[in-house]
């Protein structure tokens, strides 16, 4: 490989790193949304309407008449009832290996969870944090409350 | 008030923040499941349905929950979990690497008629391969059948920007076989709708 190719491939797997930040792959989709439920994004808020995306770092939040559900790109199922906080600190999924991990946060309310092919693959790649705890999972469906909680 | 008064009521209220709760739900498929619990106290396993920590001024125990607690508490939470992943098998014709059998095609409607039950529907198109061939080449081989599966399946309707595809390879056989067997059953693809 001479070494004006080589500077030009390298200018060109930059430029395609470059790209993979701004077109960030979606971790899941808002299935359903009752009430009144928000994405916070940043500064942004967003209405969680039905087929809305969810990244990392988002927070979903529901209101006193609110509830939603999400399906992860690994199939991971997560609902949330009235007066929750949630955010996705951390999702990466491999769709060839299965490969990846995530980690969620309960920070208010309530929350149900089923999880799916990560935590197949790789339970210990899996947790979710509340103010106190750290769950991990074994391929497995299961409830949190927190009660009073964070607002942030 | 003095200072010793205020740190005192600051622990209270956090202790009070802290009620948390944890349940182990029964599997949907029957098998076994489980949750660790950690804290800075150290940890508690939940392994059987209904296994259940509760965390109440600063100490966390265990309890036995019931299906009554969980409607109470987590009725509007649990009515609100998205129904879980359909998968539906595809198979091409022998010697063809765009045309699906008949049953297959068959099968293109089902998808359909999911996918449009579904609120924010979205379809996973995943190839696979029997284990002729070395690993890369069947990762590209099985991205290829997907992709030829998505085009089917846009010809047929479907949104493509509600379709991806992805390659499984050989590393997920229907038939468990050794290396370099041809199995027909093992050459086919997973549409995924969820």
């Amino acid at each position: 490989m001479n070494k004006v190719y080589r500077t030009v491939l390298a200018a060109a797997m930059a430029l395609a790193f470059a790209g993979t930040t701004w077109a960030e792959e979606a971790a899941g989709t808002i299935k359903t949304s009752k009430g009144l439920v928000n994405i916070e994004r940043g500064s942004e808020k967003l209405a969680a309407q039905a087929g809305a995306p969810v990244f990392v770092s988002d927070k979903v939040r529901s209101g006193a008449d609110g509830s939603f559900g999400i399906t992860l790109r690994d199939n991971t199922l997560l609902s949330g009832g009235p007066n929750s906080l949630m955010v996705i600190n951390k999702f990466a999924y491999d769709t060839t290996t299965n490969a990846g991990g995530m980690t969620i946060g309960v920070r208010k309310g309530t929350l149900a969870v089923a999880t799916g092919k990560i935590a197949k693959a790789t339970p210990e790649s899996v947790d979710f944090h509340t103010p106190t705890s750290v769950l991990g999972v074994r391929g497995t469906e299961f409830v949190v409350e927190v009660g009073d909680g964070s607002d942030e | 008030m003095n200072k010793l008064a205020i740190s005192v009521v600051a622990a209270l209220l956090l202790s009070a923040c802290a009620s948390e709760r944890v349940i182990l739900l029964p599997s949907a498929d029957g098998r076994p499941s489980g949750v660790v619990v950690r804290d800075k106290g150290g940890e508690i396993v939940l392994d059987k349905p209904y296994a259940a920590t509760v965390r109440r001024s600063g100490s966390v125990s265990g309890y036995q929950s019931t299906p009554e607690e969980v409607k109470e508490r987590f009725g509007d939470a649990l009515a609100a979990l998205p129904p879980r992943a359909t998968s539906y098998t595809v198979y091409f014709m022998p010697g063809s690497s765009d045309t699906l059998t008949e049953e297959s095609l068959a099968e293109f409607d089902k998808v359909k008629a999911d996918l449009a039950a579904r609120s924010g529907g979205e379809i996973r198109v995943i190839g696979h391969t029997d284990r002729v061939g070395s690993e890369q080449s069947n990762d590209a081989f099985s991205l290829k059948r997907a992709g030829a599966v998505q085009e089917l399946l846009v010809a047929a309707g479907i949104k493509p920007a509600l379709i991806e595809i992805a390659g499984r390879g050989e590393r997920e056989p229907l038939v468990p076989t050794a290396d370099e067997v041809a199995e027909a059953k093992n050459r086919r693809v997973e549409i995924s709708v969820r």
